[in-house]
């Protein structure tokens, strides 16, 4: 049996066997019941005492969006002026220069958003200050932050009739202190044991084998890769992210950042159903899920494995798959899995290069982003799926004649209103997008090359790479075909602002529609009611993606990466 | 909305504070526990430091084994990848020069022989290794050089080829650094 391929099965039992435990301590931790962790519970109290919080507010769900926008805002605020003066702030030893403000205000939406979309390059675009306190602070608490939305939504759902939907204070901060510090830190020892950098020295100097000079950029790498894998956050220390072999010196350090990037996405959908103790409804998520992400990852693994059929007819061995844009120790077939992994979730971690994927792969990594719902982002990934609940449930029940409800409660228009407008927003931005920087490309050549001509390749795959720009940005997975020159004041504003809007609509239109709907009457269970933790009712929400998807972006992959997967 | 702000301010120090707690543990552990104080672990030959021993370095002597072609040209302080798209026709036509150019080295070898990893760009353009197969195409041109015997040569590969995990999961490989400083360990050569 192939070693690729073992490996690749071995990373998928393992997210799925470990997320089962992790998300039953989740709902526990969310729940406030007794858990191991409780020794933290002092540095909680510091926690809230120092910053004037208090845990036991209840919140209505407006008040909850609040103080989440509110506490957004300043994170903007706090990224823009560190990016923009991070030449003058401490721990620069390689002395790298400050951010332009339109690079500063791409990468400050970018990491407040959980997106990490990086127009920069990690080894001089950041100093160790602003690695520490932008790119990691906000790898915490942009995935504690989306997870405390779920939280919120979760308590409505759970609640038969309710005005308030928890704090969110509460669900932040033990987001960070039950969950992300802990796992970080067990997973960043590890990487130290497996040869990875932890230091503030600055680059290394020395001369290699041959006499050549060589110049090695360094710095503390453990504490941002492990937090970085966990929170599906993917902002990469180094340029080419965890293809580095300082970012993934081997392959068990692959293994275990790889399973990282499922394990909470999984986890969380587990921890729903302890939650609302309906362990059938979250086993049919989870299933439906993971057949998205296993025949992704098939695909992905397939095509990537056969080859480059363009090298193939070069007359070469090409045993080894298509080992354009990838890592001999991590393999084609580990990239491939990798690829799928990073776009059901919205981590946006790479272990290889997106641009150089077969166009099969190219096109399954765009859809899973265009989807947005398999798994997807700590915490937001369940949100789009419960956008999408309510329309199959509305559907659904317009189909059989029945009245809409989702757990005892009546979906009606304006939470239907809601739902779409939320599934419609997210084909709006990518294709707008994609079809603005098209029309310039093509009617203000001027202007494109003096921002550095944009697309790395030609043809059909150039604007796979416009198209993919707009897809990862709006999704906040934070991937790239990296082919593009995004660092230019076009893309910085263009992605920035698509990252913006792909964040926090959809948080604040799921927050609303679960608080809607928690405010009313409870309606007990009948024999009219329309059943949702069955398997017909899971096919039915997949039904309803996969359409909505397919049927939005279809022309657009026709053009560029089916176009492309025909022609090769 | 003025009192959130205050509480956002404050709770993002207090954040700040935790997190930084948290770098430095995971520094103190690195500069305790890891061999070279949590910096790059470096290679040494005859008491010099000759390279990291997983970043690739570029070498083109025929002493000594290839890497991969690197869209960086093996700066490790600017990482990247060629991001070429697999039908991009003006990269293509790129890699078959370096089949080309690879043949000349190798004349031994037939086209069909040139393993595709030896000519296409690695992702982070610092691969440290190249698989079993690159290196034993490579041992004929290696020995040549050396005035050593194939055996020779080929006994020091084998003994660098890392196998899979466990022998089960993911590729086998061998690390071009290590098995260069191996053969130079063997014999001096200026």
């Amino acid at each position: 049996m192939n070693t690729e391929l073992l490996g690749n099965a071995l990373q998928i039992v393992l997210m799925v066997a470990l997320s089962y435990p992790l998300g039953k301590y989740i709902a526990k931790v969310y729940k406030g019941e007794k858990n191991f962790m409780d020794f933290m519970a002092p540095v909680e109290r510091w926690i809230y005492k120092l910053s004037g919080i208090d845990p036991t507010e209840e919140m209505g769900w407006k008040r909850f969006l609040k103080i989440f926008l509110t506490l957004n805002l300043f994170w903007f605020v706090w990224a823009m002026i560190l990016l923009v003066t991070q030449k003058w702030l401490p721990l620069n030893p390689d002395g790298n220069p400050s951010q332009r403000p339109d690079l500063a205000f791409n990468t400050a939406a970018s990491f407040i958003a959980n997106c990490n979309l990086q127009d920069y390059s990690g080894e001089n675009g950041m100093t160790y200050f602003t690695q520490l306190f932008t790119v990691m602070l906000f790898q915490f608490v942009s995935a504690a932050a989306g997870m405390a939305a779920m939280a919120g939504v979760l308590k409505a759902i759970a609640a038969k009739t309710t005005k308030t939907i928890g704090n969110f204070w509460y669900y932040l901060v033990r987001s960070v202190t039950r969950i992300l510090l802990p796992l970080s830190l067990v997973v960043g020892l590890f990487f130290i044991v497996q040869g990875m950098p932890m230091t503030f020295q600055g680059k290394m100097h020395l001369k290699t084998l041959e006499g050549q000079e060589q110049v090695i950029s360094q710095g503390p790498v453990a504490a941002i890769v492990s937090i970085k894998q966990l929170g599906t956050n993917g902002g990469g220390f180094f340029g080419v992210n965890s293809a580095h072999p300082l970012e993934n010196p081997n392959y068990l350090t692959n293994i275990v950042e790889c399973v990282s990037i499922l394990l909470i996405p999984m986890a969380l959908i587990v921890a729903l159903g302890f939650y609302l103790k309906k362990q059938k409804l979250s086993f049919i998520i989870f299933g439906v899920m993971l057949f998205a992400f296993l025949v992704s990852a098939g695909i992905n693994v397939h095509e990537e494995m056969k080859g480059n059929p363009r090298i193939t007819a070069l007359g070469i061995s090409q045993h080894h798959g298509a080992m354009e844009g990838k890592e001999i120790r991590l393999g084609a077939g580990g990239t491939a899995l990798w690829s799928s992994a990073t776009t059901v979730t919205s981590n946006g971690s790479v272990n290889g290069m997106h641009d150089s994927l077969m166009p099969l792969t190219g096109a399954v990594t765009l859809l899973n982003m265009q989807i947005n719902a398999w798994f997807g982002g700590v915490g937001v990934g369940f949100l789009n799926y419960y956008a999408f609940i309510i329309i199959a449930v509305f559907i659904s029940g317009m189909m059989i004649g029945r009245t809409p409800e989702f757990l005892g409660k009546k979906v009606e228009a304006r939470e239907m209103k809601i739902a779409t407008l939320i599934v419609l927003l997210h084909p709006l931005l990518i294709l707008l997008g994609t079809a603005i920087s098209s029309f310039i490309f093509v009617h203000s050549p001027a202007l494109v090359a003096k921002e550095g001509g944009w697309l790395g390749n030609p043809g059909y795959h150039g604007l796979s790479e416009m198209f993919y720009q707009f897809t990862s940005s709006a999704a906040n997975n934070g991937s790239g075909f990296a082919g593009l020159g995004a660092n230019t004041p076009f893309w910085n504003y263009a992605a920035g602002l698509v990252i913006l809007f792909g964040r926090f609509f959809p948080i604040i239109g799921t927050v609303a529609i679960a608080g809607l709907l928690a405010e009313k009457k409870f309606i007990p269970s009948s024999s009219g009611t329309l059943e949702i933790d069955t398997v017909t009712f899971g096919v039915m929400t997949f039904a309803v993606i996969f359409i909505i998807a397919a049927l939005s972006f279809f022309p657009a992959h026709a053009l560029s990466t089916l176009a492309e997967y025909l022609s090769i | 909305m003025k009192s959130d702000l205050f509480k956002s301010i404050k709770i993002t120090f207090v954040f700040c504070a935790i997190f930084a707690i948290f770098a430095l543990i995971l520094w103190a552990f690195a500069h305790t526990f890891s061999p070279n104080k949590g910096q790059v672990e470096v290679v040494t030959l005859r008491g010099k430091i000759v390279g990291a021993d997983n970043v690739g370095q570029s070498f083109s002597k025929d002493i000594y084994f290839w890497g991969r072609p690197s869209a960086a040209g093996y700066q490790a302080d600017a990482s990247a990848g060629s991001n070429k798209g697999p039908a991009n026709a003006s990269y293509l036509k790129e890699v078959n020069a370096r089949i080309g150019t690879f043949i000349q080295h190798h004349p031994y070898l037939k086209r069909s022989e040139v393993p595709a990893e030896m000519v296409t760009a690695s992702a982070s353009g610092l691969d440290p290794d190249i698989t079993p197969e690159s290196a034993a195409v490579q041992i004929k041109r290696v020995a040549k050089a050396r005035g050593l015997s194939e055996e020779a040569v080929e006994k020091i590969v084998e003994k660098h080829i890392e196998k899979p995990l466990f022998g089960l999961f993911g590729p086998a490989k061998v690390n071009v650094l290590k098995l260069n400083v191996a053969l130079d360990k063997l014999t001096v050569h200026s």
